[in-house]
């Protein structure tokens, strides 16, 4: 009794979660620009227009960069980073960590004022750049608690045992270290682009006179004729989005070693 | 000394990059803060004026208040909806825990913005919710308004937070020993009692995790605000975001900033004190 209402209220709550997204691209198909049922037919046109929609077509080349690039140095800093956290001992290492952490608690909107001063001050005009480093700075923390997790994961030993056999610490890094954290190394860069990718209430604040997608989102979501082409563009969106997660799954199984051990043991 | 080079090297990019686009960015918030607002330092003279005029505007108080009020109705929310979801993930799930878990977690991976955009539309005036209530007799002018005021914002929030609120708690109730809890019905304590005097003391420290994890984010919230909040919804960041954008008032943007970011230390620092924050970000 207690278990099955346990389910039921699951279940409900999962088809509360799914339930708008799924309308958004159901009504992503609706050929009228009044969302509400019955639809008035099925269409494809408002996907035609998103290729014929410069704008939006700059928006997004802007977003790849920017998540591409930013999401590229987050990673090799901040994996560098979970490296010395994990293998190496020094000073400050907690003060570190919990500085390293903050961006995660501050409010965007502190964060973003505080680096628009920055700039104001240094003199760097608001680009494509000072967003990209604005999520750089966001990122940090999640490819060190990724990185971090799975070199705790795996047996330093393996480290050792290269330099014993002659290996220098770098390319030990290069050659051992690196190859066997790869799974984490791609999680974490994707986490960064989808992060990236989403990111407003800051970028709000760092991008000057250029667009990324959500700042085209928040623009056109003001404009109830532009409603439609926004679905079409939010069904694609959707559709990419659910992709990244489920090659991020796949990585997550793969950067289970328990369970490639016990598979062994089987064997 | 070669470990130290080493050491010197790996930690250098992440310590410079947090140095000169983190906390530097902060302290200088907090110099113009105090400053009468002049962009350049040589030109910079203390002054009291801008603290001044914002303790004596009372409406910045209020909606300071109204902001904390919000994230504490947000947070209590997202952790009430999210501990059933986490309780069964934990004890009934078995073996689909991870599928299940993963299941909940989707949907935060979508975009924000489309998030709520999307809930917009479930809501708006003509959408699907009102069709549906109306097609069943429930005339629209019976109810009060969906969107644009504070619980529009609520509802929104809690919305993409319920899978995140569900995390700790579940990490919380999963390392709960079972013989402790067949203990408990051994000596004879009630479904209900143990739960109460069992379960839910030992999945506390979930539960304090997952209303912060929602508490401070949501007190600095500006976007859905912006969007769901209509002119009675607006929120303390809101407030900010306007002396950057319309007001340009950037002296006063960075005193409101720097009031939040000590609200929100010291929130950090009362939640530290029940768990650290590395856990928190591990749940």
């Amino acid at each position: 009794m207690k278990r099955t209402m346990a389910w039921v209220y699951f279940w409900l709550i999962t088809a509360l979660l799914y339930l708008p997204i799924v309308l958004l691209v159901i009504f992503s198909f609706n050929d009228s620009v009044l969302l509400t049922f019955p639809m008035k037919g099925f269409t494809l046109k408002w996907y035609g227009e998103l290729f014929r929609d410069a704008e939006l077509i700059k928006a997004l080349s802007n977003s790849v960069v920017v998540g591409f690039t930013s999401s590229l140095a987050a990673t090799i800093v901040g994996t560098m980073a979970a490296i010395g956290i994990s293998r190496h001992r020094f000073f400050a290492k907690e003060f570190f960590l919990n500085v390293a952490s903050l961006p995660l608690v501050v409010p965007y909107v502190v964060l973003g004022v505080a680096m628009l001063l920055l700039f104001r001050f240094v003199g760097i005009p608001l680009t494509l750049w000072t967003v990209g480093i604005g999520h750089v700075v966001v990122n940090i923390p999640y490819v060190l608690l990724i990185v971090a997790a799975r070199l705790a994961g795996f047996d330093a030993h393996i480290e050792e045992a290269a330099m014993d056999l002659g290996a220098n610490y770098w390319q030990t890094l290069l050659r051992v270290t690196l190859p066997i954290s790869a799974p984490a190394l791609l999680a974490a860069f994707l986490s960064s682009f989808s992060t990236s990718f989403d990111e407003f209430a800051l970028t709000f604040f760092l991008i000057g006179t250029d667009t990324t997608l959500p700042i085209y989102l928040y623009s056109q979501m003001r404009f109830p004729s532009r409603l439609p082409l926004v679905l079409a563009l939010a069904a694609v969106i959707i559709f990419a989005t659910l992709i990244t997660v489920v090659l991020l799954e796949w990585l997550r199984h793969l950067d289970q070693p328990r369970r490639r051990k016990k598979r062994l043991e089987i064997l | 000394m070669k470990k130290q080079h080493r050491t010197l090297v790996l930690m250098t990019p992440s310590v410079f990059w947090l140095l000169a686009f983190f906390l530097l960015p902060m302290v200088i918030m907090a110099v113009f803060s105090f400053g009468s607002g002049e962009l350049k330092f040589a030109d910079m003279r203390f002054s009291l004026d801008t603290y001044q005029k914002f303790a004596e505007t009372s409406a910045f108080w209020r909606l300071l208040g109204r902001s904390t009020l919000v994230a504490v109705y947000t947070a209590l929310l997202s952790v009430l909806l999210a501990y059933p979801v986490a309780y069964l993930l934990a004890f009934y799930a078995g073996q689909h825990r991870g599928m299940l878990l993963t299941l909940i977690v989707i949907p935060s991976w979508i975009s924000f913005l489309l998030r709520v955009l999307a809930i917009k539309i479930l809501l708006g005036s003509n959408g699907p919710f009102v069709n549906m209530m109306e097609s069943l007799g429930f005339a629209a002018s019976s109810w009060p308004p969906l969107l644009y005021n504070r619980t529009a914002v609520i509802m929104t929030l809690v919305y993409t937070w319920i899978p995140f609120a569900a995390l700790p708690i579940f990490s919380a109730l999963e390392r709960i020993e079972k013989p402790l809890l067949e203990a408990s019905a051994d000596l004879g304590a009630a479904p209900w009692r143990a739960f109460l005097r069992v379960t839910l003391p030992l999945s506390l420290p979930g539960v304090i995790a997952a209303f912060f994890f929602v508490f401070i984010p949501t007190l600095g919230e500006w976007v859905t605000p912006a969007l769901m909040g209509g002119t009675n919804g607006i929120m303390y960041g809101n407030l900010i975001q306007d002396q950057f954008v319309r007001a340009l008032n950037w002296p006063m943007g960075a005193v409101m900033s720097f009031v939040m970011m000590v609200l929100v230390i010291l929130f950090l620092f009362v939640l530290t004190r029940f768990i650290k924050l590395s856990e928190l970000l591990e749940g």
